[in-house]
């Protein structure tokens, strides 16, 4: 049977945000199903009736700001996304201001700043009307049904178990259990200053050492790194020496 | 499979039809004509035809129950006419299963594919991560390797149940994209 997980069912015209100021005291603010900047902006652009190949610029910039305010006035967390498209708004506006005919006739209607907009705007339209057709797909793949799953070996694995199945698994559970014995580990933890004195000690005592002896006495990886960098220590401040007879040969590590 | 077959008899038509029939209800999955023509050890025309016969005879009888291609194979499903009586039977309702967003973003892979996420990111100004999630999760859509450009980043593309749960025979049967700008100038 199927579960009544995420029921969810969206009318594609009809699930659009708005909101109603009709008084200064009572805002009323409806959240749609709302994906993205771009949608925002066309659903701006459809309440004010704009054209969008002729997109009133300052007019939508500033509804798009208006609506940006009020989320952030009732603590919506807005997306990023939602930032950048109020600056390139802005920006837009702004390079709209600046007038186009001092380059010349030629190059009046060469460059619109609104393009790079009106195409993706354009572009995100399209796919939200495939995204519409999909649903419509999806919703009429639904009235169709198909049979429930045929038992068969591979997803009844009850046909498979016999008593003796049942036994084996019990006896592994108390096996388990059995099993079951406490130990505590203590986390063993060397600083490097305490890998310092060990080593410095060690070559004091012996008068010189080799180097791989050094490193076969430390049990965890954790103990090599910092026997190796003890070692380093130690020669940088001089307290030590490091001497090789011959190339490849052993390295030898010698009081001073 | 050993399905003990004695004497190599050649089958009538009736008889690979039924046994097409069959095979058919039994799969889980839509049943390739590749494969029906394996286990039945017919050519692929002759299954072929067989299941057309089928289609037939079920269109031609008005019965409950469909024969459909989708998603390359075959399957047997009820008639969309009767989903009331079905679902009430069923005790369910039908359902959204995704999210407006996570519709918007299998549009686009379903178009665009194989698509990344920075190319869905620019169709959809906006973070696609969570619906792409969800859409893997649902098994819509699947990895299809990494594009071989700045940061390499992984490619999606729609599964084959994505085909099943959206009732296509295969991805030529989405309607051209292009289809939608007549709507674009149309609806703003």
């Amino acid at each position: 049977m199927e579960q009544p997980t995420e029921q969810l069912t969206f009318d594609f015209d009809k699930v659009q945000p708005h909101f109603n100021t009709e008084s200064p005291d009572d805002i009323k603010l409806t959240l749609g199903e709302f994906s993205g900047p771009l949608d925002l902006l066309l659903f701006l652009i459809k309440q004010e009736q704009a054209n969008i190949f002729d997109i009133p610029i300052a007019k939508i910039a500033d509804e798009y700001l208006k609506y940006i305010r009020l989320m952030k006035s009732l603590d919506i967390s807005l997306a990023a996304d939602f930032i950048v498209m109020a600056a390139t708004l802005i920006e837009i506006k702004s390079k709209m201001l600046l007038p186009r005919e001092i380059f010349g006739e030629a190059e009046a209607d060469a460059e619109d700043p609104r393009q790079e907009l009106i195409d993706r705007l354009l572009e995100h339209q399209k796919f939200k009307n495939a995204a519409e057709v999909l649903y419509e797909f999806s919703i009429v793949e639904q009235a169709v049904f198909t049979r429930g799953q045929i038992e068969s070996d591979e997803n009844n694995v009850e046909t498979n178990a016999s008593v003796f199945d049942l036994l084996a698994v019990f006896q592994k559970i108390l096996a388990r259990h059995v099993k079951e014995v406490q130990m505590e580990i203590a986390r063993e933890e060397i600083s490097l200053a305490e890998m310092l004195k060990r080593i410095r000690e060690r070559i004091y005592n012996a008068g010189e050492i080799d180097l791989v002896e050094i490193f076969q006495t430390m049990r965890t990886k954790q103990e090599i790194v910092l026997a190796f960098i003890a070692v380093l220590e130690l020669v940088r401040t001089e307290s030590v020496k490091l001497t090789q007879s011959a190339t490849f040969g052993e390295i030898i590590l010698r009081k001073i | 499979m050993d399905l003990a077959i004695e004497e190599k008899q050649p089958r009538s038509i009736g008889e690979i039809v039924s046994i097409v029939e069959a095979l058919i209800f039994v799969a889980d999955e839509p049943i390739t004509s590749k494969l029906l023509a394996e286990v039945l050890d017919e050519n692929r025309e002759t299954v072929e035809s067989a299941i057309e016969n089928l289609v037939r005879e079920y269109d031609g009888r008005e019965s409950g129950l469909q024969i459909r291609e989708i998603a390359g194979g075959w399957q047997l499903g009820t008639r969309t006419e009767f989903h009331d009586e079905v679902r009430k039977f069923l005790k369910t309702r039908p359902n959204a299963r995704l999210s407006l967003a996570a519709l918007e973003t299998l549009a686009v892979i379903a178009y665009k594919q194989p698509a990344t996420i920075p190319e869905i990111l620019e169709i959809r100004g906006v973070q696609s991560a969570s619906a792409i999630k969800t859409l893997l999760d649902k098994r819509l859509i699947a990895a299809k390797g990494r594009k071989e450009t700045v940061g390499r980043p992984m490619q999606y593309g729609t599964s084959k149940d994505f085909l099943i749960q959206f009732g296509l025979k295969d991805l030529s049967e989405l309607p051209s994209i292009e289809d939608f700008e007549d709507l674009t100038s149309g609806s703003v």
